[in-house]
């Protein structure tokens, strides 16, 4: 199966809304072995000045790749999820990521290139609070591996 | 390690770090990201696809890599850029039977690479390598002085 390039410039609107939890800011925090208490304790993250847990610098995947899958499980995409490879990543963040917060991404493909037999896709996933304000932009490239790779 | 601003210049080092890593720990990351793709956690899934074994994900290395930085800096939302390269994968060893042995060992050393006195950021380099070879490239965590 081929990638579509007319993928590129596509968008796919904010899906359901990630409603950022304690537990799950502990969860994260666990799940990379980062250790700041800030991602533990409300009382540490108080006294840097934030209304609750802040979330590790990555955290955001877990909201950018949600809106990755709709690009991925659109069948008419055409691509084979488990020929996927991260091939790179990045995060700018406008404010941190708190406990409590409410957000949505809105997905928008930048760029697909032709690589062998597969394709290199640019996703950005532009990540705000509900109420519309900037929260994080997260962008992955994804290698699309083709039969022959 | 605390940031000593006036002080701070390009080239000094922020120290380093191991991180070591099991399969129950690519399990717990598969579970706390919904990343549930077996190639980092079923060794018959991983080798059908042609890897050499179980890997773990890049996002985990990522996400423990910049531990080192929040460290320094003191505040982990102080990191407001962090990008990187995947390069090579992390083929992490199942030991089970072998408790508190590691199943691969990841490096983690920082260095000042930019300094933005307008801005108040600095830019630190992170080098991640696993059995001698890089495997974040370009992994730079931009961070708001304090």
């Amino acid at each position: 199966m081929t990638i579509d390039p007319d993928l590129q410039g596509r968008s796919y609107p904010a899906g359901d809304t990630y409603s950022v939890g304690r537990e799950a800011i502990r969860d994260f925090a666990r799940a990379v072995k980062a250790t700041h208490p800030a991602h533990y304790d409300v009382d540490a993250a108080a006294a840097l000045g934030y209304r609750d847990l802040v979330a590790p610098p990555t955290f955001a995947i877990i909201v950018a790749q949600r809106a990755d899958a709709q690009l991925i499980n659109d069948p008419d995409a055409g691509i084979d999820f488990t020929r996927v490879v991260h091939a790179d990543q990045r995060f700018i963040h406008h404010r941190p990521i708190l406990a409590g917060d409410q957000l949505v991404a809105e997905l928008h493909v930048d760029q697909v290139r032709a690589m062998g037999g597969g394709a290199m896709i640019t996703t950005r996933a532009e990540i705000s609070t509900v109420d519309g304000e900037p929260t994080a932009t997260s962008t992955s490239s994804l290698l699309v591996r083709g039969e022959d790779q | 390690m605390a940031v000593s601003t006036p002080t701070l210049e390009v080239g000094q080092q922020l120290g380093s770090t191991t991180i070591d890593i099991t399969r129950q720990d690519l399990v717990r990351y598969a579970g706390a990201s919904g990343d549930l793709n077996p190639i980092h956690w079923n060794q018959a899934f991983a080798e059908g696809v042609g890897l050499p074994g179980v890997i773990a994900h890049g996002m985990f290395t990522m996400g423990a890599a910049v531990q080192l930085v929040t460290d320094w800096i003191g505040d982990p939302a102080a990191v407001v850029d962090y990008q990187t390269r995947f390069t090579k994968p992390v083929i992490v060893e199942d030991t089970t039977a072998l408790p508190g042995e590691p199943g691969a060992v990841v490096e983690v050393t920082g260095v000042v690479g930019a300094l933005d006195t307008e801005r108040s950021t600095a830019r630190i380099d992170l080098t991640v390598t696993f059995a001698g070879q890089k495997v974040l490239v370009k992994a730079q965590a931009v961070v708001k002085l304090p």
